[in-house]
């Protein structure tokens, strides 16, 4: 009886501990946006986002330069990434065989494992040293981190496919190329879409591939893509090591800023991918 | 595919022509896509190798060892980094890993129908957030919270404990670091390892509960077993993750080559002395030496990464690590 009521009792310990474990999780995400939106909000007005940054030690200004350059620098990404990764992913799970299909799979997967700051000293070395810093470059190392993410979502709607529509197509006579074209990729077009906002909602805030590649800006908005281009991550950076309680307020305003963009992109974006794929495996 | 042409054999022969170049060509567009990802990979090995070469030629493998690390005398070492990034790394993962597992637990065992997907949901937000968010809020929020109150009592209550040495006024240093990263590869390991608990197959769990297990004694006996080696390789992905971190970490680490028991002071990891000296470097040399500092990175990435899906491939040859 007694041994009973200790196995119950440590039984209801262990519950409690994996309830706490995720209480604390939740609560940290709520600490993290609660306090980014509490000290950023007092800097968000009209002209946060309309004006670009001001000079240095001036006060005033906001971030316009730097929403402008980070959504040059992300569509461009998406951009290179988006049909390298689906052609990729297609030769995976429409023609490649097992033999050749594991090695690019590992690298793949080596790929989105290595550490985003050497992306961007990768980078560094191809376009930045002999030329100067630009807005490409930056686009490129981005590219380079959505790449697996977007070959990945990629392949998982494919195999999401149901394989009687494939064969069906083939059965009619109808040639790989154009079943893959007119079968199976617009059935699986919802989850490459959303896989895509997904991995541009990751490089939006990435911040270590563009320290070397376009991170020395000037403070007005740029649109030439072969100079640097401003944009949010590198911004809050600078601004967070430095001393100025004034910068500190910019720089939460701008964390706020990005922060929600990052958020709602990647709820939307799973809430879609969580139907189109009710919709395949019906 | 229209309707198919079988008035003319001249017609019905360019009609499958067209159809095998068509296949040659997907075929072949798609084979480049994949071939450019293979080229790519090799492309940034060589790059930082290359880069490194300056520095390796001068220092060769004692770089590894080296303590100094002085611009103005032309002398480098990567030792305090190595230090640096094995310290957080170690602690990021002894917090994080019990915790994840816990949250895995929850999520897929004891979370009711209408929890599961809302926290499920929330946990994977916590690895949205932005590196440069969280190291900024590590700055501002944590640090001081950390210095002001935690390292305070760990302090006086383990401070015979040579880790737990005299708390820092900034907050900023290992511990702030590791805590951070500790906040990064939680929901990584967290949502792998609900994946791996819910494949476990049903009819194992329910003839536990059978036998008059209570749900801990399943866990233990049932899921923990059956996904050992599934929460070993989420585990390494979530190292792999902690050591190359670069920007959070920069932002709370506070720089330094002190090497030292103690986790409170402040140090640089590998990725964090790139970050921070990347506009300051002067010399070939320094800058070589940072890219030997990266390519160490490199490596030890590398390492983790392909040990992580050894282990993933051995038993789920089909499908790679999920992330």
């Amino acid at each position: 009886m007694n041994r009973y009521r200790r196995r119950r009792i440590v039984n209801r310990v262990m519950e409690l501990i994996a309830t706490v474990a995720a209480l604390v999780a939740v609560a940290v995400l709520a600490i993290v946006v609660l306090s980014v939106a509490k000290r950023g909000a007092g800097a968000i007005s009209w002209d946060f986002f309309t004006k670009p940054q001001a000079l240095f030690g001036q006060p005033g200004g906001g971030i316009a330069n730097a929403i402008v350059g980070t959504v040059l620098l992300v569509l461009m990404a998406g951009a290179m990434a988006l049909p390298v990764g689906v052609l990729t992913a297609i030769y995976l799970t429409e023609f490649a065989a097992r033999r050749v299909a594991v090695p690019i799979q590992v690298v793949i997967d080596v790929l989105a494992g290595l550490p985003t700051i050497v992306i961007g000293i990768f980078v560094y070395a191809l376009l930045v040293i002999g030329h100067t810093q630009s807005g490409l470059a930056g686009a490129f190392a981005l590219a380079i981190i959505m790449l697996p993410l977007i070959a990945r979502a990629t392949q998982e709607v494919l195999l999401l496919v149901p394989s009687t529509l494939r064969e069906a197509s083939l059965a009619l006579g109808v040639r790989r190329w154009r079943t893959v074209l007119g079968v199976i990729l617009p059935s699986s077009v919802g989850g490459i879409l959303t896989g895509t906002v997904l991995a541009v909602a990751r490089a939006a805030g990435e911040t270590a591939p563009l320290l070397f590649t376009s991170s020395i800006f000037a403070n007005t908005v740029q649109t030439d893509v072969t100079k640097p281009l401003p944009n949010i991550p590198v911004l809050i950076f600078t601004y967070s090591e430095q001393p100025d309680p004034a910068l500190h307020e910019q720089a939460w305003a701008a964390a706020l800023v990005l922060m929600a963009f990052v958020l709602v992109a990647s709820l939307a974006a799973k809430a879609l991918l969580a139907r189109s794929r009710r919709k395949l495996v019906g | 595919m229209s309707a198919v042409p079988t008035s003319s054999p001249l017609q019905a022969r360019r009609h499958r022509l067209r159809g095998r170049l068509g296949d040659l060509a997907l075929h072949g567009l798609t084979l480049a896509a994949a071939f450019a990802c293979l080229v790519l990979v090799g492309a940034i090995v060589w790059k930082i190798l290359e880069l490194a070469g300056e520095a390796f030629d001068r220092f060769g493998l004692a770089f590894i060892t080296g303590r100094t690390w002085d611009p103005v005398k032309h002398v480098f070492g990567a030792l305090p980094f190595i230090y640096g990034t094995a310290v957080t790394s170690l602690v990021a993962l002894v917090l994080a890993t019990p915790l994840a597992i816990a949250i895995g637990l929850y999520l897929s065992e004891l979370a009711p129908r209408g929890v599961r997907g809302i926290v499920g949901s929330l946990v994977e937000l916590l690895a949205a957030i932005p590196s440069v968010v969280l190291g900024l809020w590590g700055i501002l929020v944590l640090g001081p919270f950390l210095a002001h109150h935690v390292e305070p009592w760990l302090h006086s209550t383990l401070g015979f404990i040579p880790l737990f040495g005299d708390p820092q006024q900034t907050g900023q240093g290992l511990f702030t670091a590791a805590v951070i990263l500790t906040i990064m590869i939680v929901p990584i390991v967290a949502s792998i390892s609900r994946e791996l608990f819910l494949g476990v197959p049903r009819d194992l769990e329910e003839g536990a509960l059978a036998l008059g297990a209570t749900r801990w004694e399943m866990v233990r006996g049932v899921i923990l077993p059956a996904t050992r080696s599934g929460v070993a390789a989420a585990v390494i992905l979530g190292l792999g993750r902690a050591l190359g971190e670069a920007i959070a970490v920069t932002q709370v680490i506070g720089g330094g080559t002190r090497i030292g028991w103690s986790l409170f002071p402040p140090a640089d990891t590998l990725a964090s002395k790139i970050a921070s000296s990347y506009q300051g470097a002067g010399s070939g040399l320094e800058i070589s030496s940072l890219m030997y500092l990266a390519a160490i990175l490199l490596v030890l990435g590398l390492i983790a990464n392909l040990v992580a899906q050894v282990i993933v491939r051995r038993f789920d040859p089909l499908r790679g690590a999920r992330s």
